[in-house]
């Protein structure tokens, strides 16, 4: 079985838990369902008994001090921690009702619906183009129109179109770090991903290109869910719908970001959001 | 050590400069009060002279709060930042409330008094204590103590109205009272909107601490479950 034929459009909420309750876009049909989630670096425990819902559609923030597990977090959603030797995972995280952690689902389909975009931006050392393309053809798309006609798709959708059109095939390397990062998005979204998991992706750009990252967060709700993890309080207020608040492998609360940054039930939560600790 | 330490003083000098704004517009009203009862021109002309202070205090607490939002703040912060900015014109308004009772009572001195006066220090003197009370709320951290002040508001509003229906009926039966009932009835009206006002600071500090608005929605009297 694999993630993307997985569909399950009946989900049962249970509304004694977090997020069921939340008032705004509670219409969105909760997509990412966490169950008693624990994780662990050998012996060390980096995310203890975690239960939440993740809306589909809306942008999701995870917020918290260093260490607090959110970014461990972000990389089970998509079985990145994988890769590292030593790890475990109890609990269930399940999109669309299914377990991803099952040992029947292919890792490899998985993070085909489950992209991410990291911190500092990777492209390959290759062409724009061919850093869109390079996917595409690994997928199977042989055709070259079909590949150009995504590549200028992916490029749009994450505004970068008219940036880069007249240079589709210089090197990836030589465009600005915010623009690097946009590439990356557009790689991310020309694999048609669900979800798209954000770790920190705007930290090491300047106010104009992070505006800019924000601004196409917010475009790209509308066709993806997305989960990022941020350290900037305020960019987690002005892009994200629901926030969560981790502290030392718990979540500490969860609930719309409004909420949260403006009346937050939790004093660790008040206290982290108004810099009194973390 | 505290990272938040320049952030905190200007958010304690935004209290302080709040507080001064409180002292102020309170003796502004007793002030004008007395000017009407003992007939003082003297004292009434003061009031108005000393309103300015309370306008400048406004700017003030505008311009800090507005420095202050730039610093991005969330949660009690934001909440005590929005609200001061909010309490701060509350008290200004009841400045020029006691502006207005004592240019009527400087008018009201030209002639001969009309009635002894009972129910006008009477309103005065549960506006303020609301407006007291309201503010100690604010110090104190005390939600339920300012959501039991809103309610009083309409015990004030009564007897505007009843000293309405008296005046009217003096100015039925008596022409020549007309003036003078027309300066105790704005005098009245103002005692009432100091009323008003303590009110609106007493639902900004329901926000402040609960993190609720209940204006206009009846819930004063609502159970606090935070």
């Amino acid at each position: 079985m694999t993630v993307s034929e997985i569909t399950l459009p009946k989900f049962k909420v249970d509304s004694a838990r977090p997020g069921a309750s939340a008032e705004e876009h509670s219409s969105r049909a909760p997509l990412i369902d966490l169950k008693n989630l624990s994780f662990y670096y050998g012996r060390s425990q980096a995310l203890k008994d975690i239960s939440f819902f993740i809306r589909e559609k809306v942008v999701t923030a995870f917020i918290g001090p260093s260490g607090c597990g959110k970014s461990t977090l972000l990389r089970c959603l998509n079985r990145m921690n994988d890769l590292i030797d030593g790890v475990r995972v109890e609990g269930e995280m399940r999109i669309h009702g299914h377990d991803i952690n099952s040992p029947e689902v292919d890792v490899i389909e998985l993070r085909k619906r489950v992209g991410m975009v990291f911190q500092r931006s990777n492209p390959f050392p290759k062409s724009i183009h061919e850093n869109i393309a390079y996917a595409l053809r690994l997928q199977g798309v042989k055709d070259r129109s079909e590949i150009d006609g995504i590549v200028e798709n992916s490029l749009r959708g994450a505004a970068l179109w008219d940036e880069v059109k007249d240079r589709l095939h210089t090197s990836a390397l030589g465009l600005s770090g915010g623009q690097q990062q946009r590439l990356c998005i557009a790689r991310a979204i020309a694999i048609k991903p669900e979800i798209i998991l954000m770790d920190e992706p705007a930290s090491a750009l300047d106010p104009l290109a992070t505006a800019k990252i924000e601004e196409l967060v917010l475009d790209l709700k509308r066709d993806y869910t997305i989960v990022i993890v941020t350290h900037n309080m305020q960019q987690a207020a002005r892009i994200s719908d629901y926030t969560a608040f981790f502290y030392l492998g718990e979540l500490i609360e969860y609930d719309t970001t409004t909420k949260i940054f403006t009346n937050p039930a939790k004093k660790q939560t008040e206290d982290y959001v108004t810099g009194r600790f973390g | 050590m505290n990272m938040h330490r320049h952030f905190e003083t200007e958010l304690d000098s935004l209290k302080e400069k709040l507080l001064t704004m409180a002292s102020l517009a309170e003796a502004a009203v007793n002030r004008s009060i007395r000017a009407l009862v003992e007939r003082n021109d003297e004292l009434a002309r003061t009031v108005k002279a000393d309103d300015s202070q309370l306008d400048t205090l406004e700017m003030e607490i505008d311009e800090l709060a507005i420095s202050l939002l730039s610093k991005a703040p969330l949660a009690i912060d934001l909440r005590l930042i929005t609200v001061a900015m909010k309490i701060s014109h509350d008290l200004e308004r009841v400045g020029d409330e006691a502006t207005t009772i004592s240019r009527r009572a400087l008018e009201l001195g030209q002639e001969p008094q009309l009635k002894p006066y009972v129910d006008i220090p009477r309103m005065a003197s549960m506006g303020l204590d609301m407006f007291k009370e309201a503010l100690d709320a604010f110090v104190n951290r005390d939600p339920a103590k300012a959501r039991a002040i809103i309610p009083r508001d309409k015990e004030v509003d009564a007897l505007n109205k009843q000293l309405h229906r008296e005046l009217a009926s003096y100015m039925i039966e008596r022409p020549t009272t007309i003036t003078r009932c027309l300066n105790l009835m704005v005098i009245s009206k103002s005692l009432e909107r100091i009323a008003d006002h303590a009110t609106n600071v007493a639902e900004e500090v329901v926000y402040l601490y609960e993190g609720r608005d209940i204006r206009h929605s009846g819930k004063a009297a609502a159970p606090v479950t935070v």
